[in-house]
């Protein structure tokens, strides 16, 4: 279990969609998946109007939380300290491992059981906790099977969805220890729950992530069904949280509507089963709870989101899941073939400030920009926006005077460039326009039979005998 | 997002522009043509501005926007009365009327020219239904056909609605619903070349959702996804074929001794 | 320079547009309910129940004089060897003859494994409900520690029909939550449960696997 997990490069994404695609199995886990999401999120919001208003104000909030990001950051970490929390900031994947492994072998740890975070997925922490001879071990039933099969997660919120029960049936027979082959359901989420039971009063350290941070109060905010994320909080004497510089709002009060939007967006549940606020470590005289309370601050390049006023709405994401669950590429490929650990539209435009533009300058082409992630994203993120911005910064170096963001250019190609400038030189003569169109439908036997992508399942493309200029103009004359 | 809920529409003009797309000129020109019959037969007259070439939207969506800022521009000013701007494809009537502004906020002059523009630029079917406010006689024999809208057309323009209730007014046209029907086509643009085989499978699955129905044929108001529809079709040997909306139209309510 | 300086100064060196007003959630609160009859006890009580059924929680009516012989009751119905609870019940519990109490009288560490592997069921107080979800609000604290609510299988939770608030915001607001949070404080909305195998819901993940409200209400509201 302590093998690294692999880092799938970007630049394979078109092989991995294409295998994907030709996957009838990938293709029906996942659309039915989806649709069933989509179904439960819809039964939640039956008043679109009502919905309308809910997603302004959840966005009015995230922004003016973003607005105020450093003041609450500050505000954040002195409400905490005051409550007995350690806060560290980590601006690389590399510090934040730093920083919770030096926790970890202070505690002579052993071993770790992780609640739910993508935080930590992004920064590869199991993998440094590996090579440090630490073992991390995911609690999340999803997390849990997908790392007994040495996998990464294939969506944010259910990260186990490209699995069918047989195949986890017969993952748990091989890889559990005196676990008998079930595929009941019921049986298999026994068998987890009795591993990770043992594991919750063992481990010396718990890790979670956070889905609110509350600057007022120094609160925690995590939402769960499961019960191991509390499990991760309570159980060990050390708990680490984790969590992106973003996730921080002001006020208590500002967390109820964002509550209501993230799980019934994510699920369609109006509530997730647990909600738990921490705002402190176990208190004198109190006989649960970890001694002691780290929360570990990551940037990972969402500075470098927040320094552009057009890319900063991409920080107002809440990691519902939404986006990909209505995105017609995701249910086509899931999440494994973007290569990246958050997948889909929000992957697509949040992983480029984390891995730069030369490793990611694909993701943000692979969307027909059909809108779906942004009509649904909760906090209203312009995601097709974003999605046309990134495919410019990655064709285009920087201005003089502006600074690059990371891999900026990356996708530049001197082909591609012409083509552009020579399009742009034909649309913008109209009489050489007309020429062309004149060329082209008279000429339309000689269209080539192969077009690049379009043939690969399509007929070619042929001009109409007259175009349309010509036929009005005919007619004007006549 | 519905146009109808929050656009004030005007009466019904004598004149009007036609911008034909760049699509419908080259690959789909009897669209046009079918938008103009339709438009001249509810007393309209059609202008076609012959300078106009493509609103920009190719070279938006890939990243290049100083070559889409140059083709918009070139079309800004193509417009200069105060008449209405048909647009037959909802994802250019899409681009005209909500990025044309965003393109040129820059740019104080132009961006007042952008948003005046912005505010004549009519989808067909909506201009049909909300400006023109036509009445249409059902002259076709009992039909049932699909409805694909594309997904700017969907989301900028409110074209399904527009679409089903200019259908509803053809009492022989039964409508026929597909699954996934607000799911796209997988066209996009640059998107089918750059990777085919997702588009292929999105492609896929759209024309077997439209088979599914059992209809005849199926319409669409953009010229884009139904040649990526069209061509999937054909490539498979499979007889169904789309139409474009204007053209359907056109057969069923006035066609009779006028069809080419 | 530390990374805390480093992340403040670039955050700070960002270009700000003027800041977004403060989001005003009592007039969005108020602007979402408009023209809904303000929530009556009664109503309350029918959409927490509803609610908590949904979620697959038990809710059981209860007056403040039976409460602790229908807990007996249940413990017997459901096998109940062990019952884990807190010193404030200690009499009532004894009161009414359950067998097996277990009080949370120690700190965890010197007893993990029989909190673990031989506790049936937990008896806690709650600080109130939410209507609008069928939510619990738990604070834990000295008496009732954490894991109470979490460890043992079965979970008796004793919620005052008097403090059924409409929404989290409403409870939020009403009891002054962000004049000071406790080091741990806990919305539970039925048992703990997961649908991470093919999207199938299963109950018991990882908590209780069963959740039992013991609602308290006047005489008449018993049904």
């Amino acid at each position: 279990m302590n093998a690294p997990l692999q880092f799938v490069p970007a630049s394979a994404f078109k092989q991995r969609a294409a295998a994907a695609v030709a996957d009838a199995h990938l293709r029906s886990s996942f659309r039915n998946a989806m649709d069933f999401l989509i179904a439960r999120r819809a039964a939640q919001f039956p008043d679109a109007p009502a919905l309308e208003r809910q997603r302004a104000f959840a966005e009015h909030i995230r922004k003016y939380s973003l607005a105020r990001l450093p003041d609450l950051l500050e505000q954040l970490e002195r409400k905490l300290t005051d409550n007995g929390v350690s806060v560290h900031w980590a601006e690389t994947p590399e510090e934040a491992n730093r920083i919770i492994i030096d926790i970890a072998r202070r505690h002579s740890t052993r071993l770790m059981v992780k609640g739910k975070s993508m935080v930590s997925e992004e920064i590869e922490l199991n993998h440094a906790m590996a090579d440090a001879g630490m073992e991390a071990l995911e609690s999340d039933m999803g997390e849990y099977i997908v790392q007994l099969d040495g996998e990464k997660p294939s969506h944010i919120i259910m990260p186990a969805i490209h699995k069918t029960k047989q195949q986890i049936a017969r993952l748990f027979a091989e890889k559990v220890p005196g676990a008998a082959y079930t595929d009941s359901v019921d049986e298999l989420i026994g068998i987890g729950r009795a591993v990770l039971r043992e594991k919750f009063m063992t481990a010396e350290i718990g890790l979670s992530g956070v889905n609110f941070a509350v600057a007022e109060t120094g609160t925690l905010c995590l939402v769960e069904n499961e019960g191991n994320g509390r499990m991760c909080t309570t159980v060990p004497d050390v708990h680490i949280a984790i969590t992106g510089i973003e996730k921080v709002v002001e006020k208590l009060e500002h967390v109820p509507p964002l509550l209501a939007l993230l799980t019934r967006s994510a699920t369609g549940q109006a509530i997730t089963t647990y909600f738990n606020m921490i705002s402190g470590p176990r208190k004198p005289g109190e006989k649960d709870g970890p001694r002691e309370l780290h929360l570990v601050l990551v940037d990972n390049g969402r500075t470098q989101a927040y320094g552009d006023e057009q890319l900063r709405s991409t920080l107002q994401c809440i990691r519902c899941g939404a986006c990909m669950n209505h995105c017609p590429v995701y249910t086509r490929i899931g999440g494994h073939a973007y290569g990246s650990t958050y997948p889909g539209p929000i992957g697509a435009i949040v992983s480029p400030h984390m891995l730069g533009l030369a490793a990611t300058h694909v993701l943000p082409t692979a969307s027909s920009l059909c809108g779906a992630c942004g009509e649904v994203c909760p906090v209203r993120i312009p995601i097709p926006d974003l999605l046309i911005r990134l495919r410019g910064e990655a064709q285009h170096a920087a201005r003089p005077g502006e600074k690059p963001m990371l891999g900026q250019g990356a996708a530049q190609s001197r082909l591609i460039d012409i083509i552009w400038a020579g399009w742009a030189a034909l649309y913008t003569r109209p009489a050489l326009y007309r020429a062309f169109g004149w060329l082209a439908t008279r000429f339309r036997a000689l269209t080539p039979p192969m077009q690049s992508g379009w043939t690969a399942s399509r007929t070619p493309l042929q001009p109409a005998r007259r175009t349309l200029h010509e036929q009005m103009a005919a007619r004007k004359r006549s | 997002m519905d146009e109808a809920g929050r656009r004030h529409y005007p009466e019904k003009p004598a004149r009007v522009y036609l911008f034909g797309t760049c699509l419908i000129d080259l690959f789909c020109p009897e669209a046009g043509m079918d938008a103009v019959r339709l438009l001249e037969r509810e007393g309209i007259e059609v202008h076609f501005p012959a300078a106009q070439t493509c609103c920009g939207q190719p070279a938006h969506s890939s990243g290049f926007p100083e070559q889409t800022r140059a083709v918009a521009l070139a079309q800004l000013r193509l417009f200069p009365e105060a008449w209405p701007v048909i647009v037959p494809s909802g994802s250019c009537a899409g681009m005209m009327r909500h990025h044309y502004p965003r393109i040129f906020a820059d740019d104080p002059r132009l961006l007042s020219e952008a948003s005046a523009l912005a505010e004549r630029v009519f989808e067909f079917t909506e201009f049909l239904l909300h400006v023109a406010r036509v009445r249409l006689t059902d002259r076709g024999a009992p039909a049932r056909v699909a409805l694909h809208t594309s997904c700017a057309a969907r989301r900028e323009m409110g074209t399904h609605v527009h679409a089903r209730t200019l259908l509803g007014q053809l009492p022989r046209v039964e409508v026929a619903m597909h699954t996934h029907e607000s799911e796209c086509c997988g066209f996009g643009g640059t998107f089918s070349l750059k990777h085919p085989a997702i588009s292929s499978a999105m492609a896929g699955d759209k024309v077997e959702a439209l088979k599914q129905t059992g209809a005849q044929t199926f319409l669409s108001a953009d010229c884009g996804c139904m040649l990526n529809l069209n061509h999937t079709l054909q490539k498979r040997g499979d007889p169904l074929q789309g139409q474009h909306l204007a053209t359907f139209l056109w057969q069923r309510t006035g066609a009779e001794g006028e069809q080419r | 320079m530390s990374a805390r300086a480093n992340i403040l100064q670039r955050l700070r060196a960002a270009p700000q547009a003027t800041p977004p007003l403060p989001p005003d959630v009592p007039a969005f609160h108020a602007a979402c309910h408009a023209g809904l009859a303000a929530g009556t006890r009664a109503a309350r009580i029918a959409l927490f129940c509803e609610k908590m059924a949904f979620w697959h929680g038990e809710v059981v009516r209860v007056t403040r004089a039976n409460w602790p012989q229908t807990l007996r009751e249940l413990c017997v119905t459901k096998g109940v060897r062990s019952l884990l609870h807190g010193e404030p019940h200690t009499a009532a519990l004894r009161a009414a003859g359950i067998g097996g109490l277990k009080p949370y009288d120690r700190p965890v560490d010197a007893w993990k494994k029989e909190l673990f592997e031989d506790t049936d069921a937990s008896l806690t107080s709650t600080r109130g409900g939410i209507a609008e979800t069928g939510t619990l609000i738990i604070w834990p604290d000295v008496d009732e520690p954490r894991l109470m609510s979490l460890v043992p299988p079965i979970h008796f939770a004793l919620l005052d029909a008097d403090q059924l608030y409409d929404d989290l915001f409403g409870a939020m607001r009403e009891q002054r939550w962000s004049s000071g949070m406790p080091t741990n404080a806990l919305l539970v909305s039925g048992p703990s449960k997961t649908a991470d195998i093919q999207v199938t819901l299963a109950y018991g993940a990882h908590g209780p696997k069963e959740l039992v409200v013991l609602m308290l209400v006047n005489e008449e509201e018993l049904k």
